[in-house]
């Protein structure tokens, strides 16, 4: 299960001088179970303070963040979090960083690594098991953090920009391995990004956040069948139509 | 980059200069200054080396000396390690702790000499005190340091993969993140224990070892024998460091390349 309602969400911080600055304001969003949602928003709209929030590593001013009935109350181990900058730990090698979230939670040395050879598998990355972080491409990072995540088998899994930092080809062969690992597993997945093109040819459903305060601009359904095609016509017509939805719609009245 | 041999061959050449100014000092001590009480020749040196050693007192002296670094860096360790990872880690403990530390930190150990030998007397802890001042800051200040800088996003990543209570997050995240820095800071306090070590036997704090010896064969105007205590303790001294060196370059390098260098 991984079914996630967020009610009334309002996120503010106080600035320097003060006065308080507002991100989101009163945010409404319900992500069904094994659902593929993107979130699309300008940069500083507020998606990673969203995700932190739905993460529990913050605490809202206002508002309930309801995972499968239960309210969240800090970080949980059914959530598994894929940051925006590469957060391995580069004293422990790949294998030992899949194997650490199985280790905080006391399972057996035998067991918990065959679980994370399992998982690394997942991210075609077993003969780098036992390099160093320090020694991996950006997207070979990437890969390993979305293996870490996964191997605590969270019902929902938070992504922020993963592929941001990446070139246009890495970027779309991770997109294409990141669906197989959801087809094969089935998490609930909410996925930050600035792009049009990621988001369409990922989501089930685009959610498109207004600039600051960020709140609900528009949700897009995406029916195309997959795997889809980007250069076909009906790509580029969903990809049309969500940028004429952000220029027309939302940016700053 | 310097291939292997290369290296080979310039270690040979750095040996050359050592030999050049054997040689050199050989002949300007012999020829020249024909005095072994204002400069030793490296032969005078060889036979007071020999002579010293025949008698046990250098082995005697190095075990009494490892004593002294021994106490003062494990009491260093034992005191700088924690109290580094308690101001590093909490801010309340840092802004109660502070102050006292920058006060402290300014007295150069030496200071400490005077009521070393009041607290403690004529003994091994007595040298071991001295050394520890010196010692301790080194490694508090850089375990502080790395504590303080260790990415918010490993700590963040820590929590999601259920690693949340604050003994496991310094044990499993902060840690080992720091340890390049603690160990940094251990090098550079191994260094300053040594110079404390020769100063504060010096003194007279503890009654033997090799910085006490030195002081002995000075009083007694035995030049040679001074030299032979010099030369061991720049040995010594000399492979401490390399130790060091050599845990930094075997654990730390493979994950750091990159960050550092
Ligand atoms: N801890 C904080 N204290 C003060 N202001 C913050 C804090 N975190 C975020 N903000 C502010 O909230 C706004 C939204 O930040 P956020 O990181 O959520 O943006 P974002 O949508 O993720 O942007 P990007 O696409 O660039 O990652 C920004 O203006 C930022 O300055
Ligand atoms: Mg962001």
């Amino acid at each position: 299960m991984g079914k996630l309602q967020i009610h009334d969400l309002s996120q503010s911080f106080t600035r320097d001088d003060g006065s308080e600055l507002t991100v989101l304001d009163h945010l409404n969003i319900e992500v069904q179970d094994k659902e593929f949602v993107c979130i699309l928003g300008s940069s500083g709209c507020g998606k990673t303070t969203l995700l932190r929030l739905i993460a529990g590593l913050d605490t809202a001013r206002s508002g309930t963040i309801l995972l499968d009935g239960e309210e969240m109350k800090g970080p949980s181990s059914k959530v598994g979090f894929v940051f925006q900058e590469y957060s391995l730990f580069p004293w422990r090698s790949v294998i030992d960083n899949v194997v650490f979230g199985l280790e905080m939670k006391g399972i057996g040395k035998d067991e918990r690594y065959r679980i994370a050879e399992r998982y690394l598998e997942l991210v075609n990355l077993t003969q780098f098991r036992a390099n160093y972080p320090a020694e991996l491409s950006g997207g070979m990072r990437q890969r390993v953090a979305v293996a870490r995540a996964l191997a605590l088998d969270p019902v929902l899994l938070l992504m922020d920009e993963p592929f941001g930092a990446l070139d246009a080809q890495t970027r779309n062969m991770l997109q294409i391995e990141l669906l197989e690992i959801w087809e094969k597993t089935k998490k609930t997945i909410i996925f930050i990004t600035h792009s049009v093109d990621e988001a369409v040819f990922l989501s089930d459903r685009i959610i498109v956040l207004t600039p600051r305060p960020g709140c609900l601009c528009h949700i897009v359904p995406i029916n195309l069948p997959r795997p889809r095609d980007r250069t076909s016509t009906e790509f580029a017509q969903v990809r049309r139509h969500v940028l004429d939805l952000i220029n027309q719609k939302c940016s700053i009245q | 980059m310097a291939n292997p041999l290369r290296k080979h061959k310039d270690r040979w050449f750095g040996a050359l200069a050592i030999v050049l100014a054997l040689a050199l000092w050989e002949c300007y001590a012999a020829l020249v200054v024909k005095n072994s009480f204002l400069l030793p020749a490296p032969l005078d040196v060889t036979s007071a080396f020999l002579e010293l050693l025949q008698k046990g007192i250098l082995l005697q002296d190095f075990q009494v000396s490892m004593i002294h670094f021994a106490i003062g860096l494990g009491l260093a360790l034992v005191v700088g390690i924690p109290v580094g990872i308690a101001i590093g880690w909490n801010r309340k403990i840092n802004a109660f702790l502070d102050p006292l530390i920058e006060l402290l930190r300014p007295i150069p150990p030496l200071a400490w000499i005077p009521f070393a030998i009041i607290w403690f007397g004529l003994t091994t802890i007595s040298a071991g005190f001295v050394i520890f001042v010196g010692a301790v800051f080194p490694i508090l200040i850089n375990t502080y340091t790395g504590f303080r800088s260790v990415p918010r996003v490993f700590v963040e990543a820590g929590k999601m993969l259920g690693c949340t209570k604050n003994r496991d997050l310094i044990r499993y995240i902060a840690f080992p993140s720091a340890l390049p820095s603690v160990v940094s800071g251990i090098r550079v306090a191994t260094g300053v224990a040594w110079m404390c070590l020769v100063a504060a036997e010096l003194f007279g704090v503890s009654n033997s070892g090799l910085g006490k010896n030195l002081w002995f064969y000075y009083n007694l105007h035995r030049m040679d024998c001074v030299v032979v205590y010099m030369i061991l303790l720049g040995l010594i001294g000399l492979v401490i460091d390399m130790v060091f060196r050599y845990i930094i370059d075997r654990y730390f390098l493979k994950w750091q390349t990159g960050e550092v260098a």
